[in-house]
């Protein structure tokens, strides 16, 4: 699947590009360093925007357009940060059946991001996500890191996010 | 070397122990198709088509990733091997668009070369989703359309390891993935430097350079304008690629005629205008070094180069001479002195050039190139070597049968130092030549500077001229500009005088030039041939020097006083700037 680019502006802070530029100075020389390097940049920001990619090409070197091919390769690289309420909705089998399909659109519906994407004020994060493990309490759903398990029907999700949405926002 | 024994197709034979199963195969005259594989600079296994058969192995073997080992049978030749390779192509096909009949590259395309020598007969067999890509056709040199891609990555390894600029690579993955820039940037967004490598490359019609005969074509059709045309040194020695020819078959007589079948109202020698570079750079060359200048100079005639100076290395653009090309230089003399002299207004002159370089269109549109005033550009069209053997072909030119014949005699005689600035080395050779008979105040015993001839990316040398000790260094690809830039930023190096051409071996190896296909290019020197032409050719002429050159003497006489005086400054110089290593936005 091709990435989703980046769509939120860039809030980066000194404190963070201090933290980056040690994790370059402390890899940058090691044989294959551009993977830890960018594990550990995503770690300090959440995500991998051009920005952040930019200082990682001027402190080691490597060319924009060969860490930009590895960072839209790995999936374990996002170049659209999660929201400050990230939402995941497992998809697995378990879940599936028991109707996530439908948490999945009521959700959606309520913070207004489709699944893969992130508000553009960076509120809101929403995904589908492959089993998570907790097939006794499907069907499932994540908010950062929160598990509401045994949601018996789409519209019960609507108080459980309105705390979210009422208390962090 | 170590020596091992192998079996292929059940005979013996010995052969190098480091080397792999196709390294091992073409050693014993056994050819295996490849379409990825670029030798020494892209061996990554992953077209496919290099399939063989080793015994006791579970699958096939791509051979040319698979190192060979003692004892090893390798089968080249079973019915498993041409199914795979059939299959591997016909899976190529269903996602490569297929407008062969319009393609550029109809006829001189690998893909389509080996679908028909390896029996594809259902280029549809595998018909299914396929990638939709927009045509990139905003940059000034260079058009891609990756729905021709086949993802061999030939142009990424032309780039990065040939080049070592990376302005291109692989994004995404699997089915999605495309080769493109960062962010899927447009190529114009990016620190490229439009040598055209990647293009040369390129075995399919994914990459191609900006068409610019259109302009042309229109022009010679026009009555109200006068269209000139001069062919660069290099194109002389590649021309007759595209019609069938050897490697560095010397064509020049051909070329001039095929230039005057087209209908150009003159058709001249770039040789000139090198001569001309040659006279105002040596010139710089002893202000310089006489006058405590900035040093080293380094050659500008590349604009390849000079793009590739102004992004990564903006601390030596004062280092660059301010000389134009001798493409500019042609244009910007035409529509003055001899515009003047014809008694044309540069208006209605359209000045086209053949160059073996996809860097000169971007050149050509540069500031500081309108000698003639603000508006008239120098040069109005730049073609490639092959967009000028498109348009012989096209005008029913039969460029094999032609006559040999001269350029026009306006300025008929160039050089031998005009004629070898298309190899690398060639303008340093030139220049010398010139500068230390100007500096010793007599002839040359010898004109030949051997030491700066060859193909090594990087190379050095120490001339006495007179009383002055000239250190020199030459370096073609940027990949060794780059390291040869760097040790004289370091101060490993002391150089006075430096000649920095874009392409691997100069302008024989452009990105404009024909297109070889991978097994030509895999196995022929093709800088040999075609800069050994072009020394031959030097040899042989009476005049081997620029400043012995009668049209030389008479340019300078009539118009442009003395090599480095006012009017030439206004004509024949230029300005360069720093571009930013990386121009991306987001």
């Amino acid at each position: 699947m091709k990435k989703t680019k980046t769509t939120v502006a860039f809030t980066g802070t000194d404190e963070q590009r201090k933290k980056l530029e040690a994790i370059i100075t402390e890899f940058k020389d090691a044989p294959g360093a551009i993977m830890p390097i960018l594990q550990k940049a995503q770690d300090v920001y959440g995500y991998l925007p051009i920005e952040v990619q930019q200082i990682i090409s001027d402190g080691t070197g490597i060319s924009m357009s060969e860490i930009y091919g590895i960072v839209s390769f790995y999936s374990q690289f996002i170049l659209q940060p999660k929201g400050e309420i990230a939402v995941s909705v497992c998809m697995g089998t378990a879940c599936y059946v028991k109707g996530a399909g439908d948490i999945l659109d009521r959700i959606s519906a309520i913070i207004g991001v489709k699944a893969g994407e992130t508000s553009d004020d960076g509120k809101y994060s929403l995904d589908a996500t492959r089993c998570i493990g907790a097939c006794g309490l499907a069907p499932v759903f994540l908010v950062n890191e929160d598990v509401h398990g045994r949601i018996e029907k789409a519209e019960d999700v609507d108080d459980i996010l309105k705390k979210y949405m009422d208390t962090k926002v | 070397m170590d020596k091992i024994k192998i079996k292929i197709n059940n005979h013996e034979y010995e052969a190098a122990k480091n080397a792999t199963i196709l390294e091992a195969c073409r050693e014993a005259a056994i050819d295996i198709p490849t379409l990825c594989y670029m030798s020494e600079i892209n061996a990554i296994g992953s077209c496919r088509i290099c399939m063989v058969e080793v015994k006791g192995a579970r699958t096939l073997i791509a051979a040319c990733v698979h190192p060979i080992s003692e004892g090893m049978e390798i089968f080249t030749n079973t019915p498993a091997v041409h199914e795979s390779r059939k299959a591997n192509l016909e899976l190529l096909l269903s996602d490569h668009k297929k407008d062969c009949l319009s393609c550029i590259r109809n006829q001189t395309c690998e893909l389509q070369k080996m679908s028909a020598e390896l029996g594809v007969d259902d280029e549809n067999r595998f018909a299914g989703k396929m990638n939709e890509f927009p045509l990139e056709d905003n940059h000034s040199s260079i058009v891609r359309d990756n729905n021709k891609c086949i993802r061999c990555r030939r142009c990424v390894a032309a780039c990065s390891e040939l080049q070592d600029i990376s302005a291109i690579g692989a994004n995404n993955r699997g089915f999605d993935t495309s080769i493109g820039c960062a962010f899927d940037a447009e190529l114009k967004d990016v620190p490229c430097i439009s040598c055209g490598q990647c293009i040369v490359a390129c075995p399919v019609g994914a990459l191609f350079e900006k068409d610019d005969t259109k302009a042309v074509w229109q022009a010679l059709a026009d009555p109200s304008k006068h269209v000139a045309v001069c062919a660069a040194p290099s194109i002389r020695v590649t021309l007759g690629e595209c019609f069938g020819g050897e490697p560095g078959e010397f064509v020049e007589g051909k070329l001039a005629a095929a230039l005057k079948r087209l209908g150009f109202d003159g058709v001249y020698d770039m040789d000139f205008t090198a001569d001309l570079t040659v006279m105002e750079e040596a010139n710089e060359l002893i202000e310089r070094i006489k006058g405590g200048g900035k040093l080293p100079l380094i050659t500008s005639c590349s604009p390849g180069w000079v793009k590739y100076c102004e992004h990564y290395f903006p601390e030596f653009i004062e280092n660059l001479s301010s000389c134009k090309s001798p493409q500019q230089m042609f244009g910007a003399i035409y529509k003055t002195h001899f515009a003047k002299k014809l008694g044309l207004d540069p208006k209605d002159i359209f000045f086209v050039s053949v160059i073996p370089c996809t860097a000169k269109k971007f050149e050509a549109t540069r500031p500081g190139q309108s000698a003639a005033g603000e508006g008239i550009r120098d040069v109005d069209a730049a073609i490639t070597t092959r967009e000028l053997a498109r348009m012989i072909s096209k005008a029913g030119i039969s460029f094999n049968k032609l006559p040999d014949e001269k350029f026009d005699s306006l300025i008929e005689t160039g050089t031998g130092a005009g004629v070898i600035f298309g190899t690398s080395g060639g303008v340093m050779e030139a220049a010398l030549r010139t500068a230390a008979e100007t500096i010793i105040g007599k002839p040359l015993e010898k004109i030949d500077f051997d030491e700066i001839r060859g193909l090594e990316g990087i190379k050095k040398a120490t001339y006495k001229l007179g009383d002055l000790t000239v250190n020199v260094a030459v370096a073609s690809g940027t990949a060794s500009a780059k390291k040869l830039l760097n040790s004289i930023k370091n101060g490993e190096i002391d150089v006075h005088f430096v000649e920095i051409m874009a392409c691997p071996g100069g302008c024989v190896n452009g990105g404009g030039q024909p297109f070889q296909s991978i097994s030509v290019r895999n196995s022929v020197n093709l800088w040999y041939k075609r800069a050994n032409s072009l020394y031959a050719d030097d040899k042989g002429k009476e005049l081997r020097k620029s400043h012995e050159s009668p049209l030389i003497k008479a340019v300078y006489d009539e118009f442009l006083g003395k090599p480095g005086s006012e009017t030439a400054h206004q004509v024949l110089h230029t300005h360069h700037a720093p571009r930013g290593k990386q121009i991306i936005k987001r």
